[in-house]
């Protein structure tokens, strides 16, 4: 090896060298501008239109191929490969249909919308997904009206909007315009092994109290009571503990919250939200959870070793090929904390999630919505939900069906909850340094100070911050 | 070979040179220009003066930054230079007369290992080592009564971790490194030392390290710019990215968040100037000790 290092080194020769590797390497800063540098007055390239008709709503060209662009994650890819292309492909059979798929969306497909080569659908998901309200106000994303207006595919007299779950189209609406489909109907609840229950005359409880006398007999039989991984999962608690200042103060406190309201997190239903999941921290967590993964910490409980752990309701798929025989996924929704709750301890945080969205500025656009009309077909949809054990925001496309134990259990939990379902916040996808800031906040509050004040106030001095900072675009909800 | 070494020279280097401007020097220009934008990383570009730099030094998650590479430049070529010092010597024996312990070639190869394997890897074989329950290798060693270990998960700990395995990745090559250096001091030396009856330490502390002087100059220059950017292992292995809590947050993370997660190029392309003047002064710094030192 040592010729790699001939010993006659030339000192001043390598020190220089070393100056020019210092200018090269300084790191990143090279990088940044290479990637999003690009181009910035580019126009867009010439797009592909068709003739409208009846069977052509949107004008798709029916010659122009289209580019899709999933996200390769929880939901896996075998939806798009194997029943949204084939449907697409059927109707426009001389468009051809490049797809990619990638778990780094916004490295991928930033640099990709700068330089004017977006591809025309895409799926914005993931760790590492587009901050889309930038994408929103870049003017990057196709306004949606015509495709919620347009006909439904496969569902005869009725426009797709019609054929959609109330307030999926909401979700993906930037001040008024429909941007995105929110695909995938995510229920959150208290995820645990049904069986295990089941064996120990465990069940979920209601009221706080009882939920804490449940942890600690969970405890006494040498499970772990309670858990979420601290990593790269923090978000998952964040859910809990706003879902709880929903409970007890009604959906508002959310709202004020994402409308960036001064004192929302200071609100007495955050601070003792706050308060009684601390608890839950101080007594009922393994420590070791905050530096451990995901995937780590559902082996755990798919090793009956963790009990109750705060998930979304894509965690059965995600984890089908490691849940063993016997294990049973089901959901329960978060117990009322207080005895004068808002909402009832069957309520539910409920929301249509995952961003699928049109690049305004790509070849074909129109082909892109034309895509998402497909996915947005009942066809479409009840594959989907076979595939990915998820359900769709196209209304009832799963009824009738056999599916599995834990999207069962998240469905009754849904017909329990009736009229009292939420959806939730989205100051998350709005701003997602306050929503990185709620990770290491809730972090703290769990595994180290416990202390509920400390966590308000520090997340309302984020929230201000955000606020007041004139560079981030500001979005409201009612 | 006087004659026609410029048309020589320039038509060698004419290609890089285009090269390097087009693809590193462009790009600064650019990171430069953009510092004074707000810009999204998407849209219309707007300039905001100095507004970008003004919330750079009142931002203290920049600040902890600064230190935390600070911290890494100042321990990682000390801890680094020091072990691969021992070890080259012990291989060597300082170029003494018998050449280093038995097996040395062996051992050079070892140490080498490290080097020869991608960041990426080390960073993701070093979570499972640190791993915080009992599946970790280091919990695994302790006794139950002192684990867990939080390891990456403690503010205290974490960014130390962190270097360690910085070190333990850079060791090797310094290791070959100083040996080729050892390898080239006159053999005469060390016998005129052990003719007056020196000991190891003596030797090493009055020939060796004099005379290698020169080699670990150069060291510290590179493992300073290696602690000016440890992106790779803090992305990979730190709790949530930079924590808990921003106790492993660098700059080079810092610039990766802004532009790519918060759609703040503007603001991450200021941090990037920061940076760059950073690096720039550390090297100028260097080089001026360097030229005093020489000769």
């Amino acid at each position: 090896m040592s010729e790699i290092t001939s010993s006659d080194l030339d000192r001043r020769t390598l020190l220089r060298r070393a100056a020019a590797v210092g200018l090269a390497a300084t790191p990143a800063v090279g990088m940044l501008s290479a990637c999003v540098g690009g181009g910035t007055e580019e126009d867009a390239p010439e797009q592909a239109t068709g003739e409208k008709s009846a069977d052509n709503p949107l004008g798709v060209d029916p010659k122009a191929g289209i580019e899709v662009l999933i996200f390769d994650g929880g939901l896996g890819t075998k939806y798009a490969t194997d029943v949204d292309i084939p449907l697409y492909n059927k109707k426009w059979p001389d468009s051809k249909v490049t797809y990619s798929a990638t778990q780094e969306v916004a490295t991928v497909v930033q640099p990709r919308i700068n330089a004017g080569d977006a591809p025309d659908m895409i799926n914005n998901s993931g760790s590492k997904l587009m901050d889309f309200g930038a994408v929103v106000n870049a003017g990057q994303a196709q306004d949606l009206t015509e495709l919620f207006a347009a006909p439904s595919w496969d569902v005869a007299g009725k426009t797709v909007a019609e054929t959609l779950v109330p307030g999926a189209i909401e979700q993906g609406t930037y001040n008024g315009k429909p941007y995105a489909v929110n695909y995938a109907y995510t229920v959150y609840g208290l995820w645990h092994n049904k069986a295990l229950f089941a064996k120990n005359g465990w069940t979920p409880p209601e009221t706080w109290a009882d939920f804490t006398a449940l942890l600690d007999r969970i405890k006494a039989a040498g499970i772990t009571p309670y858990g979420y991984a601290g990593a790269n999962a923090a978000y998952y608690q964040v859910r809990a503990i706003l879902t709880s200042a929903g409970k007890i103060g009604g959906e508002q406190v959310l709202k004020d919250i994402d409308n960036l309201k001064p004192g929302a997190w200071t609100n007495d239903a955050v601070v003792k939200a706050a308060a009684a999941w601390a608890e839950v921290g101080k007594n009922y967590i393994d420590k070791s959870f905050l530096g451990l993964k995901h995937t780590e910490v559902q082996l755990r409980q798919n090793q009956d070793k963790l009990a109750f752990y705060p998930c979304g309701s894509w965690l059965e798929n995600e984890q089908a090929k490691d849940t063993p025989p016997g294990f049973e996924y089901a959901l329960a929704a978060y117990p009322s904390v207080t005895t004068s709750d808002a909402l009832p301890a069957s309520a539910l945080n409920a929301a249509a999630g995952e961003i699928y969205f049109a690049a305004a500025k790509s070849k074909n656009p129109r082909g892109g919505m034309e895509y998402l009309r497909a996915m947005l077909a009942k066809e479409a949809a009840l594959g989907f939900t076979k595939l990915t054990k998820s359900l769709t925001v196209v209304a009832g496309a799963a009824d009738g069906v056999t599916i599995s134990p834990g999207l069962t259990s998240a469905n009754d939990a849904v017909g329990k909850a009736g009229k009292d379902i939420f959806m939730g916040y989205l100051f998350d996808t709005w701003y997602k340094k306050l929503d990185d800031e709620s990770r290491v906040a809730t972090n703290d509050l769990m595994f180290k100070d416990y202390d509920a004040q400390k966590f308000a106030e520090r997340m309302e001095k984020a929230a201000q911050a955000v606020a007041s900072d004139a560079s981030v675009t500001k979005f409201t909800r009612s | 070979m006087r004659h026609g070494k410029y048309p020589f020279i320039i038509g060698f280097l004419a290609v890089p040179v285009a090269l390097y401007g087009t693809f590193v020097v462009a790009a600064y220009i650019q990171t430069f220009q953009l510092a004074f934008t707000s810009w999204s990383g998407l849209g219309p570009i707007t300039y905001n003066g100095f507004d970008n730099f003004e919330r750079l030094w009142n931002d203290d998650l920049f600040w902890r930054s600064v230190g935390h590479n600070l911290y890494l430049l100042i321990l990682l070529p000390i801890i680094t230079i020091a072990i691969a010092l021992v070890f080259a010597f012990l291989l060597n024996e300082g170029g003494g007369m018998h050449r280093g312990v038995r097996g040395s070639k062996f051992y050079r190869v070892i140490f080498f290992f490290p080097q020869l394997m991608a960041l990426a890897i080390v960073a993701v074989i070093f979570g499972r080592v640190f791993s915080t329950d009992e599946s970790g290798m280091l919990n695994g060693l302790f006794p139950d009564s002192w684990s867990p270990w939080l390891f990456l998960a403690d503010e205290r700990w974490a960014l130390t971790c962190i270097l360690a395995v910085m070190v333990w990745q850079a060791v090797g090559f310094y290791v070959v490194l100083f040996s080729a250096g050892m390898g080239s001091i006159e053999r005469e030396v060390y016998e005129a030392a052990a003719l007056d009856g020196a000991s190891r330490i003596s030797v090493f502390f009055k020939i060796t390290i004099p005379l290698l002087w020169g080699t670990l100059q150069v060291a510290w220059v590179y493992l300073g710019i290696a602690a000016f950017d440890a992106f790779a292992l803090v992305n990979i292995m730190s709790v949530d990215r930079g924590g808990p809590d921003g106790a492993t947050s660098v700059l080079s993370m810092m610039i990766y968040r802004n532009a790519f997660e918060y759609s703040q190029a503007g603001y991450a392309s200021a941090i990037g100037v920061a940076l760059f003047f950073l690096t720039l002064t550390f090297a100028a710094l260097t080089l001026r000790v360097t030229r005093r030192e020489a000769h």
